[in-house]
């Protein structure tokens, strides 16, 4: 691959730029010389036209939604509607400095404001902060709040242990680390959920919550949610739910009366916001009447006349954002969800649990599924016993060659092999037809034709690559 | 219909009959009926594509705030944003991938990261840098986090001249890990007065220029602290003209990015970058692309050194960010390769000469000076008996300044604080001075 770096010439530009009122080496001179830059960076030198080839070139060497299926599990890869993408470069919303007076902000704080009005109504929970920027950093707050809620009852020095299901997300452990908890890991159980028992032996008076992901990575909902909510809440815990697969339940459901005391909710994945290469995102957390005296601040307030900003929470945690939040992610996720109205957030969790039950029934019979239930949005195959050593990852790798983005593989860690599909509500019924077609002809293939899977992908812009490598021998960026 | 669900009548029944159940609400049947049951819906219909942008944009044009002219600052910044860089972010191709978790299919976005790690490592002098965090604040709160790991050291310095915004996000931040927070005061200059190191500092944070505008001196600075780190938190835009804090031996330099290519947007999203040593490469949260090669030698990049991360490492994990802010950064990397470094420094003096030329005609004003001797880049304190006066003058005359309260965590409360990007022309500038220099009626 060819970088920026590699095009253009000493002395090009791609923008043109007003000239000061005195030479550049004046204006330099002014700049005491202790603190004087003594070499420029060195940037890029390109035009326009050479700029805009090599971003393009760079684009159609990626996959996105855009460019086909995207079944990534745990990450709801959903169509992103396109009036959004005009929304949110409103001047309006995206003009608007954070620091003006409230007065200045109306319409934006009133998005705020109905946004979480919204959000507390599909999550059943009295109390919400706009501020988290990812769903990581939700349950960094999540565990934030526990923490001050546990201060506040004289407990932090007693409850230490944050209990996680072993099918949990990576990121429940490391934010629960963040806050100085230690974490207990619980087993699943034959059907995929929470061993019942094994719960019991590890509540205790130490024990200052759980952190539950509903339905869990398997897909499969926590069928005996109110008794573990329950058992937490008996045992004096709270119950982080984390909502990264609200999407299997929207409109249908609400964490609220599951016992949830924390959710999070990533507005990237439920709510059709585009995923951006990574980010950003915005992970909006909802909270139960305990809690909503430690919530972040600033908290959107509506007064009688205008909204303004409520700073009056005394036992808050503080901020967690310099401002307010993704606000246009926000904004795309309003209009998401103004599109949708009740009974569209219903056919949304319908048609991603239908699609998923589809496409689960359709391949069961050609790969292992370690758990055969009624799955939600997601479920998990294995790759186990494709024979002659392929592996998982060979199978994602020659889906590629088929047109598709791999679905997340070696996650859940409880299933060996593991190949995690979520298909979402968006894709045409002929779609998961022709993926699942791919996916039983890599099967045969794997039988009959072993290096096509072992030597795939064959028709991405580069061929296999060497991770280790990477590590190796470390290039982490370009040598000038 | 709802435009975004392709599935038809038929297609439910016959996907239905595939997977063995009559009719949708069986596929939730594990979901505990006493659940569905408290279900409440909102009492909201759908709306179509007219009546949602009808409503968001009654939203949008209700604000006033950006119509005025901005000489705001505080840590988000209004400078121009060229025509390619909206348009490179809008191919889709780039904006609806996630992380590039299968490199052979996420070449663009691998490519680009290390584009940018590059130019970031350029901008601030060091060795490494990630592929983005949320914001500045949040980046500046891992640093801190992970000097407290690197160091065991559990007390972090922080400057009074700091971001009151980003002191806040450490604040939280350094109270959920355990840490303490000592706080380092300012002096007649504006710049940072470091007395003694406490044994157990973890880190001194230096922001560049603080949050009254002023360059802080970094020399020295290093040696005196033994193994606390040296944090700086730069605004990237400076650094163009500004000697970089890893010139100084800064062990981490953070710093929002917003400046470089993206819009205030109400406060987010925004950038955080995030630059260190090769040294501490595994301490450093967040993503990294790095260059390899594929099986017929092909050069190629990867996400690497992965077992830093929360979906490897879990609970030992270096920080638990996953999502990012992605898009910011290939937004910052267009704006740098448009811009390049003549670009870049352009933006960067006349932002400087801009500013300089606003505060010496302001401190001709009767009543007005500045309040710091110290050398600024493009914000300054004006110093006034009544500075929330002074500041609904300007608003009446369609001018823009930060509340003079943001300052009162700084201790300053007869003054308020005016940021002049290259966006603001000279007629602009002009009514500036005017709106201050005229007499209220």
């Amino acid at each position: 691959m060819t970088t920026i770096y590699d095009q253009g010439r000493p002395g090009r530009r791609a923008v043109s730029l007003p000239e000061p009122s005195h030479p550049e080496a004046e204006i330099l001179d002014s700049i005491p010389t202790d603190l004087r830059r003594r070499t420029p960076p060195r940037l890029p030198e390109v035009s326009q036209p050479e700029l805009i080839r090599h971003y393009t070139a760079l684009s159609r060497m990626n996959y996105g939604v855009d460019t086909g299926f995207y079944p990534l599990g745990s990450c709801t890869m959903k169509h992103n509607p396109r009036l959004h993408e005009d929304l949110a470069r409103l001047p309006g919303f995206a003009g608007l400095h954070p620091l003006l007076p409230a007065e200045e902000c109306q319409g934006a704080l009133a998005l705020l404001w109905e946004m979480g009005e919204y959000l507390k109504g599909i999550t059943g929970m009295p109390g919400i902060t706009l501020q988290p920027a990812a769903g990581a950093h939700g349950e960094l707050t999540g565990m934030l709040l526990f923490k001050k809620w546990l201060e506040d009852r004289g407990e932090l020095g007693a409850r230490t242990k944050i209990l996680l299901p072993d099918s949990a997300h990576g990121t429940n452990p490391a934010s629960a680390a963040m806050v100085g908890f230690s974490v207990v890991s619980i087993p699943s159980d034959r059907r995929g959920m929470v061993d019942l028992n094994a719960l019991k032996q590890a509540l205790g008076p130490d024990v200052a919550g759980i952190m539950l992901t509903v339905p869990n990575t398997l897909g499969i909902f926590e069928e005996d949610i109110l008794t573990i909510t329950q058992l937490v809440h008996n045992a004096g815990g709270l119950c982080y739910f984390d909502g990264a697969n609200l999407n299997a339940y929207l409109g249908r459901a609400r964490p609220g009366d599951m016992g949830a005391d924390v959710f999070h909710i990533n507005l990237h994945k439920t709510f059709s916001t585009p995923h951006g290469g990574g980010g950003p995102g915005a992970g909006p957390v909802t909270v139960s009447e305990a809690l909503v005296p430690y919530l972040p601040v600033p908290g959107i307030a509506r007064g009688e006349e205008a909204y303004h900003l409520d700073w009056n929470k005394p036992k808050t945690i503080g901020r967690v954002h310099p401002y307010f939040g993704n606000v246009l992610v926000i904004v795309r996720a309003l209009a998401y969800l103004l599109t949708l109205g009740d009974a569209g957030m219903r056919e949304v969790s319908g048609g991603a649990v239908l699609a998923a039950n589809y496409l689960k029934a359709k391949l069961k019979g050609t790969y292992k599924l370690p758990y055969d239930r009624l799955v939600k949005h997601e479920f998990v195959l294995s790759g186990e016993g494709l024979g002659h050593g392929l592996r998982t990852l060979d199978v994602a790798k020659r889906l590629m060659d088929y047109g598709f983005h791999p679905p997340t593989v070696y996650f859940p860690l409880i299933v060996k092999e593991a190949l995690m599909i979520e298909p979402t509500e968006t894709e045409p019924r002929e779609t998961l037809d022709a993926f699942a077609s791919a996916l039983v002809a890599i099967a045969a293939e794997a039988r009959e034709r072993p290096e096509l899977l072992r030597e795939a992908p064959h028709t991405a812009p580069v061929r296999r690559l060497d991770e280790a490598n990477a590590v190796r021998e470390p290039k982490l960026r370009l040598d000038l | 219909m709802n435009p975004y669900l392709p599935h038809t009548p038929d297609d439910i029944r016959e996907m239905l009959a595939t997977v063995g159940v009559p009719d949708l609400d069986a596929l939730f049947a594990d979901i505990p009926p006493e659940v569905q049951r408290r279900n409440r819906p909102l009492g909201l219909g759908g709306h179509d594509e007219q009546a949602v942008h009808g409503h968001l944009t009654s939203l949008a044009e209700r604000s006033t705030g950006h119509r005025l002219v901005p000489f705001l600052g505080g840590g988000v910044y209004d400078h121009f944003v060229p025509a390619v860089v909206g348009h490179i972010l809008s191919r889709a191709e780039f904006y609806t991938a996630y992380t590039p978790y299968q490199p052979e299919v996420s070449q663009g976005t691998l490519t680009w990261m290390f584009e940018y790690q590059t130019m970031i490592c350029e901008l601030t002098g060091m060795e490494v840098a990630n592929a983005s965090m949320y914001d500045g604040a949040t980046a500046l709160a891992e640093a801190v986090l992970m000097a407290h790991r690197a160091t065991g050291g559990r007390t972090v310095l922080i400057p009074r001249s700091l971001n009151p915004h980003l002191r806040e996000v450490v604040a939280t931040y350094a109270w959920g890990a355990g840490l303490t927070v000592a706080e380092v005061p300012y002096d007649a200059h504006g710049r940072l007065s470091l007395n003694g190191i406490p044994p157990n500092a973890c880190a001194l944070i230096v922001q560049q220029p603080n949050a009254l505008g002023v360059l802080e001196d970094l020399a020295g600075l290093k040696d005196r602290l033994g193994k606390a780190f040296l944090i700086a938190a730069a605004n990237p835009i400076a650094l163009a003209v500004v000697e970089p804090p890893g010139a100084f031996g800064a062990d981490v330099v953070v710093g929002e990015g917003q400046p470089l290519g993206n819009p205030v947007a109400f406060g987010g999203p925004l950038l955080g970058f995030f630059a260190t040593r090769m040294e501490h490469l595994r301490r450093m949260p967040g993503r990294v692309s790095g260059q390899t090669h594929d099986l017929d030698g092909k050069i190629g990049y990867v996400m690497t050194f992965q077992t830093r991360e929360q979906h490897i490492r879990r609970e030992g994990a270096t920080s638990n960010i996953c999502t990012n802010s992605a898009l910011c950064a290939l937004a910052a990397t267009v704006y740098l390769a448009a811009l390049g470094p003549g670009g870049l420094r352009r933006v960067a003096l006349l932002s400087y000469e801009r500013a300089h030329a606003l505060a010496d005609q302001i401190a001709t004003i009767p009543g007005y000076s500045l309040a710091l001797a110290g050398p600024f880049f493009h914000e300054f304190v004006v110093r006034c008996a009544n500075p929330e006066a002074a500041v609904e003058r300007l608003r009446r005359e369609g001018i823009a300044v930060l509340p003079p309260s943001f300052l009162h965590p700084l201790g300053v409360r007869d003054g308020f604080l005016v940021a002049v990007t290259e966006k603001r022309t000279p007629e602009e500038l002009d009514r500036f001075v005017s709106a201050l220099r005229r007499k209220d009626r």
